[in-house]
């Protein structure tokens, strides 16, 4: 291929202008990128199970994503037909939770599920929308590998 | 013998492609005619080739060819026609076929059509387009083969996802895929202009309508996406920062600040370095974005590991052309000469603004998706969902639509900041007024970031006609019509999100049949629910008579439905669209003591949204259409002035 030829002298304002608008594209990414930072701090939600939630004493109204199985016997619907209370549960704690509105279609007593929610002041986690099993093959990915005995109680991870 | 036919096409069409490769670079590095007159015969083989391959997995399925691992894992003999052809596409492999399909369609189109490029260049995209398909057939043919053979032979398939049976699925991802791979070809240009070190406004105004043509279609592809999730899921949601959809919309913003910046080098051949590094950022997205759909990581980064030839591939393809790419830009990006300079009050300035508030979001939306990822590999699972998304792309939107009130009122070069200032008065008046008039009805109940939507909305629109303001219309370019209407269409969808997001009306019941519901002034009557069933599946479906203000009743029938293979069960909304917006209706579950739960939802203006985005994608192809119209008519001026064979220097 052709040798190199190095680029023509320009004036020099020319260069000042190509300069600015390298600083100010490299001033806007870390300028994005530290937003982004600040922003993931505050607005990512954690994902806890029953036990982490309870060790971690998550302040009230923080968003976060709760997972576990719904306690075999815990599900019960309010006078409205539209709320419903059940306990979550990883083997280890059980947290009270709720929820108003349609549930999937795969939520129901002793099977996986993560609600997306917060605490309220009395330590129930009010979830505003319930992930669970989309269909006989998807799980949401936090609850990938975990059983649960009805009978028992125990949740088990299986290992991968 | 289909199977074998289309196995045998591919690799026939990957060794074309590396025969591809080496023409071009024999005719780039040595001026060989030889190697020149063959590069397109090649290239249009290729096409061809591929193109047999896709239409006989279509056969396969079409079939039921349960013989054929990807059908008898996708399909079922029962499935209505349309889901067994779209369903071709619906799955790993098939999809990656398709892609392979559109890029060397691209390739061939690229033989045929491209007539503006510089001759070099020409051969120099060709062989870059051939070495990008090149990895894509080592990743088909090594580990995602479409006709791998099963055998013996299933009794019958397993069914295709209930959520994709669905219009909306058929033309969808094709039309994503069209995106994408069309973005390859910017990148192949690019790729092309550093290695013959000819980056010009020529270049630049033969590159833009691949460009248009990349991101109509990922205009569309987001915009009918948007719609599908919209009323397949019955969340009543219409953008959910899922990752699936991130992925589609990093590409489309690269995109858009690509034609953007190809504009200003083809007007004013300015922004060469910046234009090019864009086309590489752009076609990065879309392969980002097809590992991120691909590779199962979004399941699970353990899922990602269980199976890691594909993702790993990928990534390793991904790694090596993007790389490859960035790599000759450092090299060779010394010797591009800098383009032309402009004042700081002028329609660059405002272009490179535009570009800089892109590539942030870009960024932005880029961190948001893969954070959750990178946090899981360490061990810590986190959701970044609507909160972090809405907070942080919400403001700069909103900048970056106070840009468009102001930008394309600006002229190249130089322009008056008093002049310019004037101008956008009547916008910003309409602005100031919907602020005040929306606060004063809505009071607290409207967020801030729905009532600046409204209020930037009502500024874009007045703004992006004001382009039109003295001129004489019937001689006003059509891509002077296409900006107009673009960037009315963002006003439009603008308006439309904001006025879904703060003016909402949700309604959650359980009632018997006969009962009365009243949502936002219409009042619905829930008549009762009857079982259904349709071709492959089984329903129940409610009866609901709406009507507003005592008027005529009309019928909407929500169903809940039960397919069988495999079996899901899944919401199927009903939709009622009216002027200023549309009634969502799901019918939930039955509760023992014979009440159903109903959700009903007003959605204010919410079809504007897509509107919106129609518009958006109409104004690319009118700029399209008006930029090949022009191109046409010099590219035959010039064949007047110079007739000559395609010989290269």
């Amino acid at each position: 291929m052709a040798v190199v030829v190095p680029p023509a002298r320009k004036g020099l304002k020319s260069k000042h202008q190509r300069l600015i608008l390298i600083l100010l594209a490299v001033g806007a990414m870390i300028a994005a990128a530290l937003l982004a930072m600040s922003a993931l701090k505050d607005q990512a939600a954690y994902f806890y199970t029953p036990s982490e939630a309870v060790a971690a004493k998550v302040e009230p109204g923080r968003a976060i994503r709760l997972g576990g199985m719904v306690v075999a016997g815990s599900l019960k619907r309010e006078a409205d037909g539209v709320t419903v209370r059940f306990l979550l549960t990883d083997g280890k704690a059980q947290v009270p939770a709720t929820y108003s509105g349609i549930t999937p279609d795969l939520f129901r007593e002793g099977s996986g599920a993560i609600g997306e929610g917060s605490f309220d002041a009395s330590g129930t986690f009010r979830a505003t929308e319930i992930l669970a099993k989309h269909d006989e093959r998807y799980m949401p990915r936090e609850m990938e590998g975990i059983s649960y005995d009805a009978k028992t109680h125990k949740v088990e991870k299986t290992a991968r | 013998m289909i199977a074998e036919t289309g196995l045998a096409a591919l690799w026939l069409a990957a060794v074309l492609a590396g025969l591809q490769l080496v023409l071009a670079w024999l005719t780039v590095s040595r001026g060989d005619q030889n190697a020149a007159r063959l590069v397109r015969p090649v290239a249009l083989a290729q096409g061809a080739l591929t193109a047999l391959a896709f239409a006989l997995l279509i056969a396969l399925f079409l079939r039921s060819d349960m013989s054929v691992v990807l059908v008898a894992a996708n399909s079922h003999s029962m499935k209505p026609f349309i889901y067994k052809f779209a369903g071709a596409w619906g799955n790993h492999e098939g999809s990656m076929l398709l892609w392979v399909t559109v890029m060397s369609a691209a390739g061939m189109a690229i033989a045929l059509f491209e007539r503006g490029l510089d001759k070099a260049t020409h051969y120099a995209t060709l062989g870059s387009q051939a070495a990008i398909s090149l990895g894509f057939y080592a990743f088909l043919l090594f580990s995602s083969n479409p006709f791998a053979r099963l055998d013996p032979p299933a009794a019958d398939g397993q069914g295709l996802n209930p959520l994709l049976q669905d219009p909306g699925l058929a033309f969808h991802p094709p039309t994503l895929y069209f995106g994408y791979v069309g973005l390859s070809v910017a990148f192949s240009f690019a790729v092309g202009a550093l290695l013959t070190r000819k980056v010009d406004a020529s270049f630049a105004r033969a590159m833009r309508p691949w460009v248009l043509i990349a991101w109509i279609f990922l205009t569309v592809g987001i915009t009918a996406g948007s719609y599908w999730a919209y009323y397949e899921l019955g969340w009543g949601g219409w953008w959910f920062w899922d990752p699936t959809e991130n992925a589609s919309l990093m590409p489309w913003l690269a995109a858009t600040a690509l034609f953007h910046s190809v504009s200003v080098l083809a007007a004013r051949d300015a922004l060469r370095a910046w234009t090019i590094m864009l086309s590489v950022v752009a076609f990065a997205m879309s392969m980002v974005g097809t590992f991120l759909v691909r590779s199962g990581i979004l399941t699970s980064v353990h899922a990602f590991a269980v199976d890691p030839t594909r993702g790993g591939f990928l990534l390793a393809l991904l790694g090596f052309y993007i790389g490859g790419a960035l790599l000759l830009f450092a090299l060779r990006i010394g010797t591009v000469n800098e383009g032309r300079r402009f004042d700081p009050v002028s329609r660059e300035t405002m272009l490179v603004l535009n570009n800089l508030l892109l590539s942030v979001i870009l960024g932005l939306v880029l961190v948001g998706t893969l954070y959750p990822l990178l946090t899981e590999m360490m061990g810590v699972k986190v959701s970044v969902g609507p909160p972090y998304f809405n907070m942080i792309i919400g403001p700069f939107t909103l900048l970056l639509m106070a840009l468009l009130v102001i930008g394309p009122l600006a002229r190249w070069r130089r322009d008056d900041l008093k002049g310019l200032l004037r101008k956008i008065i009547p916008a910003v008046a309409l602005a100031v007024v919907v602020l005040v008039a929306v606060k004063v009805v809505a009071g607290s109940q409207i967020g801030i970031l729905p009532l600046l939507g409204l209020t930037a909305a009502a500024g874009v629109a007045i703004a992006s006609v004001m382009p039109l303001v003295g001129r004489n219309l019937r001689r006003t370019p059509l891509f002077t019509w296409g900006m107009v209407i673009a960037h009315l269409g963002c006003a439009v969808s603008l308006a439309g999100m904001a006025s879904d997001t703060a003016f909402t009306t949700e309604k959650l019941v359980a009632v018997r049949p006969g009962a009365k519901v009243d949502v936002a002034g219409w009042q619905v009557e829930f008549r009762g629910v009857l079982p259904i069933a349709g071709p492959n599946w089984t329903a129940m479906e409610a009866t609901m008579a709406v009507s507003k203000g005592g008027g005529a009743p009309t019928i909407m029938r929500p169903q809940a439905r039960f397919f069988s293979n495999p079996p899901t069960p899944t919401t199927e909304s009903a939709q009622l669209t009216a002027w200023n917006g549309q009634l969502y209706l799901v019918l939930g579950d039955e509760l023992e003591d014979g009440r159903w739960q109903l959700r009903l939802w007003w959605k204010p203006f919410v079809t504007f949204i897509w509107a919106g985005g129609g518009l958006i994608a109409l104004g690319g192809l009118l700029a399209l259409v008006g930029r090949l119209g022009r191109g046409w008519i010099r590219g035959r001026a010039r064949a007047r002035n110079a007739p000559g064979d395609e010989v290269l220097a």
